[in-house]
């Protein structure tokens, strides 16, 4: 029986400095990360598109990728569809708290009362969709596998920022 | 704003994996909003990435300073790529390395000795701030 590759969720947030929504961003990715799919997900610094290796800039390309981004600028997605393959979703903070009714965050650097609410619902909608991604996964592996015996490919990726340091082996057929 | 009407751009690096990335954001909040808010600008690194055009005018026409958290220098690497003039980079980790007291940890909240090393950087990064917009005047940005 061949081993299933292990393929990550990956998340890329924009990070945002100058807006309290790029912050809610930042947070809300790390929470998932941290706390609420940890075996489940993994990152890397948006800017490593710029200034990483070809691993590092292959990053979408091996993980199906979900951008977060505070604006509807979004950096994120369109940057990762430039520098490294196309997203698989996307999440915008601003969208998510005009949706749920919820006050505008404030505070860049300390987020208020809203940007902690902003915070956890966007949490709660990027858990839903790494949920989503990984159930999609599953089912693609699960044909991958049989396809690998054929003609096993393994890459390697490694965020320097050390989050995304666990080895992903993607399956596929040249 | 100063009165030459000049800045120093302040680009951090958006390390999200490690607490020096943190670190480097505390750092340019430090610089900006506390230490020096007439003569600085915050500039969001993941504008830049793509090139946007208000952040690569604020990198072309003013000194730069970028502040990474390791040794990747994705902040400076990429305000050069959008023709930034980057007239001083600091790594974190470098100044770490002369505060080994201070050891950051955490990052959606960094401990108090982050914070501290933050504060630290910032405060070092201020000394110099008149001088770099004095290097503006001998023409080291595109102004
Ligand atoms: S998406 Fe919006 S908040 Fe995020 S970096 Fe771009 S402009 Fe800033
Ligand atoms: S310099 Fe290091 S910590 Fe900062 S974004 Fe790049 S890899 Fe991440």
């Amino acid at each position: 029986m061949p081993e299933l590759p292990d393929r990550k969720v990956g998340i890329v947030a924009c990070c945002g400095e100058e807006i309290a929504e790029g912050t809610v961003s930042r947070l809300a990715t790390l929470k998932v990360l941290h706390d609420l799919r940890p075996d489940d997900t993994v990152t890397i610094c948006l800017p490593l598109f710029v200034a990483g290796d070809a691993g590092e800039c292959a990053f979408a390309r091996v993980h199906p990728t979900i951008a977060v981004d505070g604006c509807d600028l979004r950096c994120a997605a369109r940057a990762t569809e430039a520098l490294s393959g196309k997203p698989a979703a996307s999440l915008v903070v601003s969208a998510v708290v005009a949706e749920q009714g919820l006050a505008k965050p404030e505070g860049r650097r300390r987020l208020d009362d809203a940007g902690k609410a902003a915070v956890e619902a966007t949490a709660t909608r990027l858990a839903a969709l790494v949920d989503a991604l990984a159930a999609a996964g599953d089912a693609g592996r699960a044909a991958e596998s049989a396809m690998s015996a054929v003609q096993p490919q393994a890459r390697n990726v490694a965020c320097a920022c050390g989050r995304g340091g666990t080895p992903a082996k993607a399956s596929g057929v040249a | 704003m100063s009165a030459d009407g000049q800045k120093v751009a302040v680009a951090p690096c958006s390390g999200i994996g490690k607490p020096f990335g943190t670190v480097a954001r505390e750092a340019a909040y430090e610089l900006c909003e506390t230490v020096c808010p007439a003569d600085t600008v915050l500039v969001a690194l993941g504008k830049l990435v793509l090139g946007d055009a208000a952040a690569r005018e604020t990198v072309s026409r003013n000194p730069v300073v970028t502040i990474d958290g390791c040794q990747r220098m994705c902040a400076a690497k990429t305000v050069k790529r959008n023709r930034g003039a980057v007239l001083h980079e600091v790594m974190v980790l470098d100044v770490f390395r002369r505060h080994r007291d201070l050891k950051p940890e955490g990052i959606a909240e960094l401990n108090k000795a982050g914070e501290e090393l933050a504060r630290v950087l910032a405060g070092e990064v201020a000394t110099i701030v008149p001088e770099l917009k004095a290097a503006v005047a001998k023409g080291a940005c595109h102004a």
